[in-house]
């Protein structure tokens, strides 16, 4: 039986020692190599903190590089869990993450003294290149590698894996705790599901310490592929992306759907298109079928799949292949569970059975994260008892997320638990609202908020040039009246949050009227 | 047109110094973001179409750079 994802890289290490396991613009690394250099980096950290005990936090200063990789698994060989940190993220809201976290050791390179000088803080900082460099071409000694075996010997597939940071509505983000089992689960079906196989060549989007990549990362290295970093300055010159995925013959992209926005925003696919690509999948917020079909137009013959999840579950509990055509106004659903996923519907702690009748999403099984990593109160608000549950303790998962099931059984997100609202006596959800006006051709994005107390509904868009009147003529052919919002606002770019979703927070605290 | 230009970084990302800047998006100062935004603000103001093989690091690293490319592409219309 499986406990710990490293059996995942030792597996695939001895059917493809010599294939290369990661690359960025820089390097590449072949999988015997990566689990050398894993392996020593986790037998230095147990030596130098001379401590067998595990489970405690590693901080890895990240960045778009194999080395932040190197560092993940070297953790995870000492029997810790690793944290990743953007190190361009401002020190402040770096320095919350660690007064949280407390870490025993951060990771990271030189250049990371400074962020850390600027904290009232006394972390241990251990410079990642220096320890490799000091490798060279060792072995591991007997004594280290009775040290590693015993670590394993004594893991458990409950043990933390990872601890990512989301922003938490308080202001202080919140850590979520995710245990190797939990990607096991995950990665298991990913490649049940959509054959995934050796022949996977990854593209890797997303960030070290955005979830999508979980998926990048540990679908490679179950599987004996390769996984191809892709520089980030490529999203902003889609020539250069494609060239260099045709380059890679890069065929399975897992995106954010920001990402696939990008290439309908620039029109990239008047040029030359991505000749390997194969499977296309994207999660992270809501696909508009209009971004969708211009995908679609180009690449007919790749498979789309939508993925839906939040953090909290371990990146995801629904998928849906999309097998039919769309109009663009249309609403892509997000299709059916996993293997091993409960996903239901709770109206208050009602289950919901009946087609087209809103509720929470609610999820239970071994997805669901630890918890929030040193932080009690608002694990017990989302962790909670099943309700439907009396007779055993059974812990689910609260999303936030109103959904639906249609007439096909597929699952439907409508939108956020808060942004449901009740405007001129009708109940309204914003979602619909967003999703007719994202169908416009001229607008690039849009979302809406719900001023309670002006009675207001906001909408903010982007578009070319500010076209307020011609929004609502064309939303007066797609909504009935009551759903038209009450103030446009105009952007020539919309604020985007860390994670690259639109910034409906801000929106939220700049726009609304306080409660007098 | 180097000062409407200016006029349009300026609006759309006020904290950056453009006239000092020479590596806008070797030094990431510039995102994808900015780029969609900026791709779109100067098609219309120049009445050019910049498509995706003009869409290079080189055409946008500074303020000169930008001028150029706009330049040639009215002179190609």
């Amino acid at each position: 039986m499986q406990r710990n994802i490293l059996e995942y890289l030792e597996e695939s290490g001895k059917a493809y020692p010599d294939k290369i396991l990661f690359a960025d613009d820089r390097s590449e690394i072949t999988y015997h190599e990566f689990i050398k250099q894993a392996q020593f980096l986790g037998a230095f950290l147990l030596e130098s903190r001379g401590d067998m005990a595990g489970n405690a936090p590693a901080a890895v200063f990240i960045d778009r590089s194999i080395g932040s990789l190197t560092g993940f698994f070297g953790v995870v060989y000492s029997g810790d869990f690793y944290v990743p940190i953007d190190r361009q993220m401002p020190a402040a809201r770096i320095e919350l993450i660690l007064d949280t976290l407390n870490p025993r050791v951060i990771l990271g390179e030189e250049k990371d003294k400074r962020i850390l000088e600027t904290m009232k803080r006394e972390d241990r900082l251990m410079i990642l290149s220096d320890i490799l460099a000091a490798k060279g071409d060792c072995e591991l000694s007997r004594e280290q590698k009775e040290c590693l075996a015993l670590v394993r010997r004594r893991a458990l597939d409950t043990d933390p894996l990872y601890a990512i940071f989301t922003s938490g509505s308080t202001g202080v983000p919140k850590g979520v705790l995710v245990s190797h089992r939990s990607v096991i689960d995950l990665i298991d079906n990913f490649k049940d599901e959509f054959s995934f196989s050796e022949e996977c060549i990854f593209g890797n989007q997303a960030p070290f310490d955005f979830d999508v990549s979980v998926k990048d990362i540990y679908s490679t290295i179950k599987n004996g592929a390769t996984m191809y970093v892709i520089p980030k300055v490529m999203f902003s010159f889609p020539a250069k992306l494609i060239s260099f995925m045709n380059e890679k013959k890069i065929n399975t992209v897992i995106w954010a759907v920001s990402a696939l926005r990008i290439i309908e925003n620039l029109n990239a696919f008047t040029g030359e298109l991505p000749k390997y690509l194969k499977t296309v999948m994207f999660s992270g917020e809501v696909m508009h079928n209009k971004v969708l079909n211009y995908w679609r137009r180009y690449l007919a013959d790749v498979d789309y799949v939508n993925l839906y999840g939040p953090t909290e579950i371990t990146c995801n509990c629904t998928f849906y292949k999309v097998n039919r055509p769309f109009a663009d106004e249309e609403v892509l659903p997000i299709g059916i569970p996993f293997l091993n996923s409960g996903v239901f519907l709770l109206d208050d702690d009602r289950l919901v059975t009946e087609t087209d009748v809103p509720g929470e999403i609610c999820i239970k099984g071994s997805s669901l994260a630890l918890g929030y990593y040193n932080n009690a109160e608002k694990t017990a608000e989302s962790f909670c008892q099943n309700p439907l549950n009396h007779e055993y303790p059974e812990r689910i998962y609260r999303t936030g997320d109103i959904g639906k099931v249609n007439e096909n059984g597929e699952l439907i997100f409508l939108s956020r638990k808060d942004d449901q609202i009740k405007h001129m006596g009708h109940r309204i959800e914003l979602g619909e609202i967003e999703a007719a006006a994202n169908s416009l051709e001229f607008l690039a994005a849009a979302v809406c908020i719900y001023d309670k107390a002006a009675g207001k509904i906001l909408m903010f868009y982007q578009a070319e040039e500010c076209c307020d009147k011609q929004v609502l003529k064309a939303l007066g052919k797609k909504l009935p009246k009551y759903m038209f919002p009450n103030k446009l606002y105009y952007f020539e770019k919309l604020p985007m949050n860390k994670n690259n979703k639109i910034d409906r927070t801000y929106l939220r605290e700049t726009y609304i009227t306080k409660d007098a | 047109m180097r000062e409407e230009i200016m006029e349009i970084l300026t609006e759309l990302r006020p904290d950056v110094e453009f006239e000092k800047e020479k590596k806008l998006i070797d030094d990431g100062i510039l995102d994808s973001f900015d780029i969609v935004s900026l791709v779109g603000e100067l098609n219309d103001a120049f009445d050019v179409s910049i498509n995706v093989q003009d869409l290079l690091p080189e055409n946008f690293n500074c303020v000169d750079a930008m001028v150029e490319l706009i330049e040639n592409l009215q002179e190609e219309e």
